[in-house]
């Protein structure tokens, strides 16, 4: 199917700012499951709110646009009914990894089968540029004033830690590498973590001189390196992209169905 | 012979035996104290059927888990007391306003914070009103018995699937800890409410917010064959964020409206001796028993005292709980809180500066005497 097949043209224009990162991030999905030949029936989409979860409504998907931080949660209880369904779970950097990072490290740890993307922008786009856990130190934004002195989580670090089974990060520059990644993270079994860095020249860009988004972008292409590239080990400063983590391990769901059938067994 | 039909179990249990017998499929929830045996046993008994049952990490997380589930066509419930009640706030609101149905279990105990944990209090009567932000309407349902905690328990997933509408059962550590008889009920025996499914064949278009002619908007199983979208922001018919303020207007107006119009059908109450009463006790959960004890033995002594026991608390019953105590000379609110029933029935009364509340606050269940000695100063007995 076309890509426009996938979206729901009335809901256009969508509410993004020209130059922001999330739209690349909406095209690169949609040519991922373009090339998995997926059906639009067997694809849920829940998100939490921010400018990032905005994507879910723009899809022909089945959509979920639930609350601040807790996409994950509704996402277990969808999935654990229906484990048949594809669920793609797109966050913010605030929605997964400050009000939500409790349920990212729970479903992470319980491996259970969807693909969480969080879009990092480093900052909070839809309330207007507040310093998120990914900001950084030393970063400008409406709540640091003076700067930031909180310290940025590494998402890949964290989610490798909490035990997802698949992790990978790219960027909006890296479009084909990014489809690339979605396409492996939905085909994987368990909890898929993919990262991708999508720039907001709106507050982030504004606040810390990033210039215009394509200059933003620009940054992704120059300080970004493949997984254990050679350039790394000479400039650890460089962010690496790709798969991290790509591992078999058993499926929430599929591991409860087991308890189902203890269950039965036990009553007869 | 053992009747394997007759249980002497606790109420969190009965409670569990209503669920299954409505037709439960998936529970989520976090231990906390006195609901914790809910989804104790909830884990043992919903996978024998084919249901699910997952601990989540917070309240917060069992609740968006519920509705997920709820929406994909499952009938859902929670467990919790009152921190984790306070946490499922939000996501409450979401289920009102995306009109999910879903049942959460709120066994009180003392508050506010960590409170009193294991001891009983009915300290949560506003919150289940007013927990959640924003003009809404809501379900509230309460029980003084372990065979009213598993009909209710049943009624409660009968509202939600009716109204599409989150129902709160609103017990309390008494009735959750407390030991008695069930009876339970046939297969077939209580009308069982199930899913109204839309009738909207696949590839036609499904709207998930157009009520039909009776306001009852049938459901689409989510992920099954038409696709649509949920959301917490006001939307129109087809579920597409909405400002337009007619929108905004009318979807509150019929969120508001679905409950209040239908207030004597929620209602659920039961009556003893009210029809020559002089005195009337009106309560509820737990408290109710010792009324109900205070009524039975005053009685024969001559005292022409009568009790309404509230069932259904919100949408509270106000043209009952007036048309009922019109002929009382006294009316007493008996609760284990400072006054929150007692203010509704007060707002409900002709004459609010007879009514009069007997309660505890301290942690410890309220007792018949402690019912009988406030009677007394009321009565102008003396102490
Ligand atoms: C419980 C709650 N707290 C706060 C908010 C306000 N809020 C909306 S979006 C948002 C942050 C968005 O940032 P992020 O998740 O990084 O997404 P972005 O907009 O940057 O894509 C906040 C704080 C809210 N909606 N709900
Ligand atoms: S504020 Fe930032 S994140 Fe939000 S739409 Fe604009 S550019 Fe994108
Ligand atoms: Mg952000």
């Amino acid at each position: 199917m076309a890509i426009k097949g996938y979206i729901r043209e009335r809901f256009f224009p969508h509410i993004w700012c020209p130059g922001c990162g999330h739209g690349i991030v909406l095209n690169s999905l949609l040519r991922a499951i373009e090339k998995l030949g997926m059906s639009k029936n067997e694809i849920v989409v829940v998100s939490g709110i921010g400018c990032s979860s905005r994507i879910s409504g723009y899809v022909d998907f089945h959509t979920l646009h639930t609350i601040h931080g807790r996409a994950l949660a509704f996402a277990t209880g969808v999935k654990m009914s229906r484990p048949e369904l594809n669920l793609i779970v797109p966050m913010g950097d605030g929605d997964a990894l400050a009000i939500g990072g409790n349920h990212f490290i729970h479903s992470a740890r319980r491996n259970i089968d969807m693909t969480a993307i969080v879009m990092n922008n480093r900052i909070y786009g839809m309330t207007g540029g507040q310093y998120s856990p990914l900001s950084g130190y030393g970063t400008l934004a409406t709540t640091a004033p003076y700067t930031n002195i909180d310290y940025a989580f590494d998402t890949v670090e964290l989610a490798k830690a909490a035990g997802a089974s698949f992790v990978a990060r790219s960027t909006t520059y890296h479009v084909q590498q990014l489809t690339k990644i979605l396409k492996q993270a939905i085909l994987h079994e368990g909890f898929s973590v993919v990262e991708v860095l999508s720039q907001c020249p709106t507050y982030f860009g504004r606040k810390n001189r990033k210039g215009t988004a394509a200059d933003m972008m620009e940054f992704y292409k120059d300080n970004t390196t493949p997984v254990g590239s050679k350039a790394k080990k000479e400039n650890p400063d460089l962010i690496e992209r790709g798969v991290f983590v790509e591992k078999e391990m058993l499926e929430y769901c599929r591991e409860y169905e087991k308890i189902i059938e203890r269950a039965m067994k036990g009553r007869s | 012979m053992k009747n394997q039909n007759i249980k002497f179990i606790q109420g969190n249990e009965a409670c569990v035996e209503g669920a299954l017998y409505a037709g439960l499929d998936f529970f989520a929830g976090y231990p906390i104290t006195p609901s914790t045996e809910i989804a104790e046993l909830l884990s043992y008994r919903l996978p024998q059927k084919g249901g699910k049952f997952i601990q989540m990490e917070d309240e917060i997380a069992s609740m968006g888990a519920i509705i997920g589930a709820s929406l994909t066509g499952s009938k859902v419930m929670t467990a919790t007391s009152g921190p984790g009640f306070s946490l499922m706030q939000e996501a409450l609101g979401y289920a009102i306003m995306t009109e999910i149905p879903c049942v959460i279990v709120n066994v009180q105990r003392g508050g506010p914070s960590t409170g009193i944990p294991t001891h009983v209090s009915q300290g949560d009567v506003y919150q289940a009103r007013w927990g959640t932000h924003g003009d809404h309407a809501i379900v509230t349902i309460t029980a003084s018995n372990h065979q009213d905690v598993f009909q209710t328990t049943v009624d409660a997933f009968n509202i939600s699937e009716t109204y599409r509408t989150p129902v709160i059962l609103l017990y309390d550590e008494v009735i959750g800890h407390m030991r008695e008889q069930l009876v339970l009920p046939k297969q077939g025996e209580l009308p069982l409410v199930e899913r109204l499914r839309t009738s909207v064949r696949e590839g036609v278009n499904y709207h998930p917010y157009l009520p039909r002619e009776d306001g009852r908007l049938p459901m689409s199983d989510f992920g099954g064959v038409h696709r649509y979208n949920v959301t917490g922001l006001f939307h129109d018919m087809w579920g597409f964020p909405s400002d337009n303020p007619e929108v905004v207007h009318d979807l509150i107006r019929h969120l508001v409206d679905k409950i209040r119009n239908n207030v004597n059908q929620i209602a659920r109450f039961k009556e003893y001796y009210l029809e020559d009463a002089k005195c009337i006790l009106i309560s509820y959960g737990s408290s109710a028993r010792s009324a109900r004890h205070v009524v039975e033995y005053l009685r024969p002594r001559g005292e022409k005292l009568g009790l309404l026991e509230l069932q259904t608390l919100w949408p509270f019953p106000h043209d009952i709980v007036n048309e009922k105590c019109v002929n009382a000379k006294h009316v007493v609110v008996v609760e284990m809180n400072m006054g929150q029933i007692l203010r509704e029935v007060k707002r409900a009364v002709e004459r609010p500066e007879r009514v009069f509340i007997a309660n505890r606050i301290d942690g410890v269940f309220i007792t018949p005497k402690d019912i009988r000695d406030i009677l007394r100063v009321i009565q102008g007995k003396g102490v």
